[in-house]
């Protein structure tokens, strides 16, 4: 990738005698699919575009694209939780 | 006193008070001292999760929500919700993309999107692109700011732009003088505020005017009495692409804005940005809620106060008096509280315009530094020299978008600000793919670059404001009417509208694929990249990741 590099390990890298902290694991985590749930939620306004049924006095278009906040909460703290855990050295 | 008269009060003694905190703000954590830019442009790099979480907060969540969202909401219905999905997809995205760009700008010293971009690709010509762009999208952003402290004075009948002045020049000063550290203090009265106000308005408010149902029925009424298809408490079926892709776009956009790169970046390490991406949504069930204030509007009969002129279509139609949209929240809290706390309300709105306002002039200040002055003016400036140029260049800033909010009508305000989303989104390719692939080539981004803003004022040039009326669709404006573009425009068959930046985002990312291959092919020189894999991963603790909080003073340690 990077043009300058010279084939040595850097630090971080496998290899280099300073490993450092390097957030590696946490990038590659089957967990961040999980990410994409939320978006998938929203995105496609068919799935929540009427107003049957209603909760709390609102239509489901309001109070379904509400209550998948908490949803997008829960599944960032799993990724987050998941990164951590398995990043821990 | 008169009702008006204790609200102006109010608000008067609260922007006393965060004028205070703004100017006290420079002494707080106060690290090398103010003469290097990573301290007065990113408060030294130090801020702990609960800072990192207000400043955030405060920069995404602006005056803009709080008024130009539910005026949305109460004009057309479900299509003014999109703010909702909106700040739903933009966390997940930070998440992933710009936990690397604050690790990359932590080994290099990268203050901008536009520093990063001239490391990894070893263009001067691409960085001053995004730097440019950046500083072009960020200005109608802070007039629009400005626009949300004219609607509260508009609400409280104060005619006249001099208290407008005024509140700007107190920011422009007390940001100045303290850098990124007054609006994330300041940002914690903000919210304080803005929580109380809401928290209060959707209790209260439904139950005074007949429950959710009444409300939503309210609003069901006055769209059906519209002679307009495209509003409603739904959206229409032609309305959903739309809806889907502003979102999204906006989303993208909020994610490259040169202010969020700076709230980001001024984290301590990538632990404080993870946390916050799942405690932010905590801002986006606010909005949520904020927008429903549309609504409310509409069940209490708030009529937006009228500018004084005349809406006339272009061939001639009268179309009635024009009205700010942006009046219906000030003047539903004016109208339904008692004055003491819709002075609360009005504060909350004021106070919320100034915080953006200052990072956002803070982030095209240091662009302007970075990515301009220090690359073609003064290649040899000091950090010191560098701190002066961003302090001054905050200032021009700000007297630009107040000079713009003078000038220009306040009722497009919201338009301004999605044509610059429109505009950011065009950096996409070199910042935000930039992170995760070397792949594409300088030149090819250039290129991508240039036909996705072409395709953008072309599209925005051809989108028409009309007003529907019983006798038909009248024009308005033909030019930069929104950022709908209508795909019947392209030679399809459908009603269907997508957002203007998406489509500008599909042509730039072709262009700058086949410019790629093209160029490789053609074997031209690419730049030299000076990052590497792991400096995308680094955290705080890496010996490469320079620790400035080991100089900082252990005050007012809010670290969770």
């Amino acid at each position: 990738m990077s043009d300058t590099d010279t084939g040595a390990p850097r630090p971080g890298e496998p290899g280099h005698p300073d490993r450092g902290r390097i957030d590696r694991r946490s990038e590659r985590s089957p967990w961040n699919w999980l990410l994409l749930l939320p978006l998938l939620a929203v995105l496609y306004p068919p799935l929540y575009n009427r107003t049957d049924p209603w909760l709390f006095g609102m239509p489901f278009f309001y109070w379904y694209q509400l209550a998948v906040i908490p949803v997008s909460v829960v599944c960032t703290l799993l990724v987050y939780r998941a990164g951590r855990r398995k990043g821990a050295r | 006193m008169s009702g008006h008269g204790v609200e102006l009060a109010i608000v008067t003694t609260l922007f006393v008070l965060v004028t205070v905190l703004g100017f006290v703000a420079a002494r707080w954590r106060a690290g090398a001292g103010l003469a290097h830019l990573d301290e007065w442009g990113l408060g030294g790099r130090s801020f702990g999760s609960w800072v990192t979480w207000f400043l955030i907060g405060g920069d995404l969540y602006t005056a803009y929500t709080f008024v130009a969202v539910p005026a949305l909401v109460f004009g057309a219905g479900a299509a003014g919700f999109f703010a909702v999905p909106y700040t739903i997809i933009v966390y997940p995205m930070v998440f992933l993309v710009l936990i690397r760009l604050w690790s990359v700008s932590h080994v290099h010293g990268f203050v901008t999107p536009a520093d990063f971009v001239r490391a990894r690709y070893g263009s001067p010509t691409l960085a001053l692109l995004v730097a440019i762009t950046g500083i072009v999208a960020t200005m109608p952003y802070i007039a629009l700011q400005l626009a949300g402290i004219q609607a509260v004075l508009t609400a409280m009948g104060i005619s006249g732009h001099l208290p407008l002045i005024i509140a700007f020049v107190a920011l422009a000063a007390y940001t100045y003088s303290s850098g990124l550290r007054a609006p994330a203090l300041i940002a914690f009265v903000k919210d304080a505020l803005i929580y109380l106000v809401i928290i209060v308005a959707v209790i209260y408010l439904p139950a005074r005017l007949g429950g959710g149902h009444a409300v939503f029925a309210a609003a069901q009424a006055k769209f059906a009495a519209t002679p307009n298809p495209a509003d409603g408490i739904l959206l229409p079926g032609s309305g959903q692409l739309g809806y889907a892709t502003l979102a999204l776009g906006s989303a993208l956009a909020l994610m490259l804005y040169p202010h969020s790169v700076t709230g980001v970046l001024a984290a301590r390490d990538r632990g404080a940005i993870k946390r916050n991406m799942a405690a932010l949504p905590a801002y986006s069930l606010l909005l949520g809620l904020l927008a429903l204030l549309g609504y409310l509007a509409i069940a209490a009969g708030v009529k937006p106060v009228a500018t004084g002129a005349t809406l006339t279509a272009l061939d001639g139609t009268r179309l009635g008096p024009k009205t700010d949209g942006n009046t219906i929240v000030p003047l539903l809290f004016d109208h339904q509280f008692p004055s003491w706390f819709a002075g609360i309300a009005f504060a909350a709105i004021a106070i919320g315009a100034l915080v953006p306002a200052a990072i956002m002039s803070i982030a095209a200040a240091n662009l302007w530094t970075r990515n301009i002055y220090k690359e073609y003016l003064r290649r040899d400036a000091t950090p010191a020299q560098e701190a002066r140029t961003s302090r001054w260049a905050s200032l021009v800033v700000k007297f630009g978008a107040l000079l713009a909010i003078l000038v220009l009508d306040p009722q497009f305000s919201i338009d301004l600000q999605l044509i610059g989303g429109v505009i950011i989104v065009q950096t996409l390719p070199a910042v935000g793919l930039g992170l995760f692939t070397r792949w594409f080539h300088r030149g090819g981004l250039i290129a991508g670059w240039l036909a996705g803003m072409l395709g953008a004022f072309w599209m925005l040039w051809n989108v028409p404001q009309a007003v529907v009326t019983p006798a038909g669709v009248k024009v308005v404006r033909e030019h930069f009417g929104g950022s709908a573009f209508a795909l019947s425009k392209l030679g399809l068959d459908t009603g269907n509208t997508v957002y203007v930046g998406f489509l500008a985002l599909a042509v730039n990312l072709v262009v700058a694929a086949v410019a790629t291959a093209l160029l490789r092919a053609a074997k031209l020189p690419d730049g030299t990249d000076v990052t590497g894999p792991a400096d995308y991963l680094a955290d705080r603790g890496d010996p490469r990741v320079v620790d400035l909080t080991r100089n900082h003073l252990p005050l007012g340690n809010l670290r969770a």
